[in-house]
């Protein structure tokens, strides 16, 4: 562990002066966005490239339309396996001799840990700011049917994760999109998994870390103070690497618990406030649904909301990512399918709950400019926004919002914000050396390799306002999306046949609840 | 009446130890009376992993329970077939209170045998194992102080 560190801290420390000296000349930093502009500009605007005459962009359709097509295909299985799949989580068909192995909750609980977090706190913000309140009925459109796609991905993960002689898994859509086409007699699977596990790295490193990293120092800054962002990178990634490299499981663990209930605190807290606002949350919907179809005053009016609903949910929810197929597939169930059924709770939890309590204060809370006159959103212009109080947007109109009815929530929003980035970093650090040791196989050496390369990105995210990089992992995390839905088309039948298999046994009573 | 069975809660412990000497010397003195020996790894399906946690939980899983044969339940075991009294050993993940009380039914057990641990804080003022089995059970527990 020491020796690590130290070669750790030596990487760190040899970067330091490049940075400190990119800060204040700022040279370095502009000749990086530069080149990476350069060479990687044509991607990012490929992958953001709206439809054309409109605003749109295809890939938030994409992820959009995949969710459609997998609800379709499995029957609306969100709303008919909603009540098995809480039943699931409280361990109602859970046998108890397998007591000891990874719970359905568990796995659960860990899979949110990665997708709760900026998308939540910022990500809607942003979204009702360009898209106004209707932006919310979008987002809760597409988080219900992102619910499909999870449920497709992670039964899938189950189904074709590795197990190794010593009792550990690895899982997600690299492997069952080499297994699954083979056994379907398809080509290009190997191809297939090893773009996955490019992409995945390289979004690993950019929206899982260096945005995190970024966004975390944003919100340290704000409350505490302008100071240099190496030291928020240093510090973030040297608990980082003590925690993924060095073995200090503690940390991980503290956070994996403290994490879970700073989203239930922050929920409580949202309750809280539309109770004592009770009288304006059935005005507040009226927006919401006025908005969605109306825009009320938004650029873009009605398609403004629903882009902006739609993105934000995918974002949030990772839904036909494939980042949530690696996290549960470390549940060692004899039935694929009762993960995929665990699984969809999780936009409904992310999008359906959490996003909407953050739209419902935002909206109730008033800190969007509206004309009293008209009812319509006053638009500012310069910004692409509505008109907000105090001019902000992002984490701080959240930050504002709830600061109307607490004054002190801005310091607990500083709290859970640097939290949620880091086990946001944790989490991603874990997919993307999942895709590393896909492409480079396991062992200690090479795993540390990763390990360092990630912590050095953190240092650089918090650093450096570098645009265009963050740009180009943005589109990675898409670009897993692409490969892995188009991988979902193929491999559904089988999902379908693990799906009618397991609920003909429920109905004929073979599969019997244990409680 | 069938065979009379008296279920032992293990943990380890000097009290799981004269927990197991009482019911030895009871199951003697009844005669026609087989001892279940049961050791509890305390786990819960509702805790927070992280993801290392969760990929390595079955190989952890199977260290605990060879460890927990090896270190408390054999040797237990062994010493009860020792006094020639039929002997059963169970090792289980969950909450100690719920899996002694639910393996006393199943085997139609006339008691349970526990050592008394002497629990601080919270844990008193919650009640630790010992008080959540009296409060549930269906048959009489014996606590051995």
């Amino acid at each position: 562990m020491n020796k690590l560190f130290t070669i750790f801290m030596a990487a760190c420390a040899s970067l330091l002066p490049g940075l400190a000296a990119a800060q204040e000349a700022t040279g370095l930093d502009e000749r990086i966005n530069q080149i990476f502009a350069d060479y990687t500009g044509w991607y990012v605007s490929f992958i953001f490239a709206p439809l054309p005459g409109t605003n749109f962009s295809w890939i938030a359709l994409w992820l959009v339309v995949g969710a459609l097509v997998f609800t379709v295909y499995f029957g609306a299985i969100q709303l008919k396996g909603f009540w098995h799949s809480i039943q699931l989580v409280r361990g109602d068909y859970s046998d108890p001799n397998d007591a000891g192995e990874v719970s359905h909750f568990q796995a659960l609980a860990t899979a949110l840990s990665g997708t709760v977090g900026l998308g939540n706190i910022a990500g809607v913000a942003v979204a009702v700011s360009i898209g106004g309140p209707g932006a919310t009925f979008w987002m809760v459109v597409a988080g219900l049917f992102g619910m499909a796609t999870k449920f497709t991905e992670c039964t899938l993960g189950v189904k074709y994760r590795n197990e190794y002689p010593d009792g550990h898994v690895s899982g997600g859509p690299m492997y069952y999109i080499t297994k699954g086409f083979s056994e379907r007699g398809l080509p290009l699977g190997g191809f297939m998994a090893v773009l996955f596990s490019i992409f995945t790295i390289l979004g690993a490193l950019g929206g899982g870390n260096m945005f995190q990293a970024n966004q975390a120092h944003a919100q340290l800054a704000g409350v505490l103070g302008d100071y240099p962002g190496w030291i928020t990178g240093v510090v973030l990634a040297g608990v980082t690497f003590a925690v993924i490299a060095g073995g200090l499981k503690s940390i991980a663990r503290v956070t994996e618990k403290i994490v879970p209930f700073m989203g239930i605190f922050y929920v409580l807290v949202s309750i809280l406030i539309l109770l004592i606002n009770w009288d304006m949350i059935g005005w507040a919907f009226g927006q919401i649904f006025m908005g969605a179809f109306t825009g009320l005053g938004v650029v873009g009016g009605f398609t403004g909301a629903l882009i902006q609903g739609f993105r934000r949910a995918a974002f949030s929810n990772e839904a036909g990512i494939g980042s949530a197929a690696i996290a549960h597939s470390a549940v060692r169930t004899k039935e694929p399918v009762t993960e995929g059924y665990v699984a969809l709770l999780e936009p409904f939890i992310d999008t359906v709950v959490i996003c909407t309590m953050t739209a419902l204060v935002i909206v109730i809370s008033g800190v969007l400019n509206q004309d009293p006159a008209t009812g319509l959103y006053i638009w500012n212009e310069e910004a692409g926004r509505i008109a907000t109080e105090g001019d902000v947007s992002g984490v701080a109109l959240t930050s504002a919002a709830y600061a109307r009815a607490f004054s002190w929530f801005p310091i607990l929003l500083m709290v859970a914000v640097v939290l949620f980035a880091f086990s946001t970093m944790i989490s991603w650090s874990y997919y993307g050396l999942k895709a590393w040791t896909y492409l480079f196989g396991e062992g200690a050496m090479k795993e540390l390799v990763f390990k360092i390369i990630f912590c050095l990105f953190i240092v650089i995210g918090a650093a450096a306002s570098l645009g265009p990089v963050i740009d180009f992992s943005d589109a990675m995390l898409f670009s897993m999306a692409i490969v892995n839905i188009i991988a979902l088309y193929f491999l559904m039948p089988i999902v379908k046949r693990e799906l009618n298999s397991y609920v003909a046994r429920l109905r004929s009573g073979e599969i019997v609840k244990h409680k | 009446m069938s065979k009379a069975t008296i279920v032992v809660g293990l943990d380890g412990s000097e009290a799981g130890a004269r927990a197991l000497a009482f019911a030895q010397s009871q199951a003697k003195q009844i005669g026609d009376c087989s001892v279940t020996v049961c050791y509890v790894i305390e786990w819960s399906p509702f805790t927070f992993q992280t993801k290392e946690e969760n990929e390595q939980r079955h190989k952890r899983r199977e260290e605990e329970l060879q460890r927990a044969h090896e270190v408390v339940l054999d040797p237990a075991v062994s010493d009860v077939q020792a006094q020639g009294i039929e002997v059963e050993g169970i090792v289980r993940h969950g909450d100690a209170a719920d899996i002694l009380e639910e393996v006393a039914k199943k085997r139609g057990a006339h008691q349970i045998v526990v050592g008394r641990v002497g629990e601080r804080g919270l844990k008193r003022l919650f009640g630790g194992v010992t008080g959540r089995l009296v409060a549930g059970s269906s048959v009489p527990v014996t606590i051995i102080p």
